[in-house]
């Protein structure tokens, strides 16, 4: 249980970098850490003890395997989160072209 | 298993860095030590193609991040409603951490997972599909509209990040300035 | 302008030469690791941001120019648009069988994320460019 604990603590670094920072490049790496610890929370959930990883020896029949469906649900997880971060860093170097700063408290012009 | 809290302490340690460093560099490499980390979780909880994946991913986002970072460095200033937002800021981690705490007891424990839709999988994927790779045969067969989703979301995102750099108006606004 | 330009041609003659011998090389790591998908770990994700690094290691070594030069956008977005069509008619089985369906879904996939992931590194150094 104190795993899922040590995850949630990960899980507020990032909350906390997203709420009280104001430069959006530390934003993007808030997020980002938020990311990490959702998918290890997932791949937490799905460990079996003395498991094996899901994939099957060509002469060989293995039991006791850990959990392959999370796996797969993370994968894609890893995906998007890459694509966002892309998007996420194109719009932050497009606002600091336009106003010249990163700064999101003196993003506030409302000019062309 | 002792392996994953050392892992999982050394990634709090360098997240804890990222966020208070001042140097956005610094800062930056400090994520590539967390996304480092995180892989070599997964190779302990047994998911060697998730490890593939973020290694791979980590170099290519630390590109980028470094890219966006160089020569840009902002110096970080507290300034502003100092007392307003701290509150706010416990406040809502107060009720984040509460709800979270209670619903941690209704999970399983650690090590004994509940398997109910994993079990057909792993039963049926080698015999009926033909593939030795149980995660492979669960995103290409049994879930391939999850895939179809994922190319759909990379594919927005790289007609979006065109549309966001492109420089054909900006040309425009600059000759009718002239 | 010249010196800069004179900077921005790349890296010293030996990470150039390195370079030319090791770019084919990291190019069928990434198709290996894509098309081994249905007996080894790996995934078609994952080979595609290695093509797409292979690709990043180009415009490392030898400057910008050279890979805006090699780079044709309209034959680029013409070959992902025919991989995510292909990998549409596969995914929607009812419709058409696919003839070696564990080869051809990774590699739709391959192709989509490398070229894709290519041209946003490369619109992402040109918005530099003209600052």
């Amino acid at each position: 249980m104190s795993v899922y604990l040590l995850c949630l603590i990960l899980f507020s670094v990032g909350l906390y970098c997203v709420l009280r920072m104001r430069n959006i490049i530390k934003i993007i790496i808030g997020i980002a850490i938020m990311e990490y610890a959702a998918n290890l929370f997932f791949i937490l959930l799905g460990y079996r003890t003395h498991g094996r990883s899901p994939i099957y020896a060509p002469d060989q029949v293995v039991k006791n395997m850990v959990d392959p469906l999370p796996q797969a649900l993370v994968a894609i997880t890893i995906a998007i989160g890459l694509a966002t971060m892309l998007l996420l860093v194109a719009i932050a170097i497009r606002i600091y072209e336009k106003y010249g700063t990163f700064d999101i408290t003196k993003i506030n012009r409302l000019k062309g | 298993m002792i392996e994953i809290y050392l892992i999982l302490l050394f990634m709090i340690a360098a997240a804890v860095i990222a966020v208070s460093l001042k140097d956005m560099l610094s800062s930056v490499v400090a994520i590539g030590a967390v996304g480092i980390g995180l892989c070599m979780a997964f190779i302990i909880l047994k998911a060697p193609e998730l490890a593939i994946m973020q290694l791979v991913v980590e170099i290519l986002s630390l590109i980028i991040l470094v890219r966006a970072t160089i020569r840009k460095d902002l110096p970080f200033s507290a300034s502003g409603r100092w007392l307003f937002n701290t509150v706010v800021t416990l406040l809502f981690f107060a009720v984040f951490l509460t709800t979270a705490y209670l619903s941690l007891k209704c999970l399983p424990n650690f090590g004994s997972p509940e398997m109910k839709i994993a079990g057909v999988y792993l039963t049926e994927g080698l015999v009926k599909k033909g593939i030795h790779n149980v995660v492979a045969a669960i995103t290409l067969d049994f879930r391939s509209y999850d895939t179809l989703g994922e190319i759909a979301a990379v594919f927005t995102a790289v007609v979006g990040i065109l549309a966001v750099g492109r420089r054909i108006g900006k040309k425009r606004e600059d000759h009718v300035g002239e | 302008m010249s010196v800069s330009k004179r900077h921005e041609e790349g890296m010293t003659f030996i990470v150039k030469t390195v370079t030319k011998i090791t770019l084919g090389f990291i190019l069928l790591y990434g198709i290996f690791i894509s098309v081994g998908e249905h007996n080894s770990p790996g995934s078609g994700f994952a080979g595609g941001v290695i093509v797409a690094l292979s690709f990043v290691h180009i415009m490392l070594a030898f400057g910008r120019e050279a890979a805006r030069n090699k780079l044709r956008l309209f034959s680029t977005f013409l070959l992902i648009s025919t991989a995510a069509a292909v990998f549409l008619l596969a995914t929607v089985k009812s419709f058409i069988k696919i003839p070696y369906f564990l080869l051809t879904m990774p590699l739709c996939e391959t192709v989509v994320v490398g070229g894709g992931l290519f041209v946003v590194f490369i619109t992402l150094v040109l918005i530099y460019k003209e600052k």
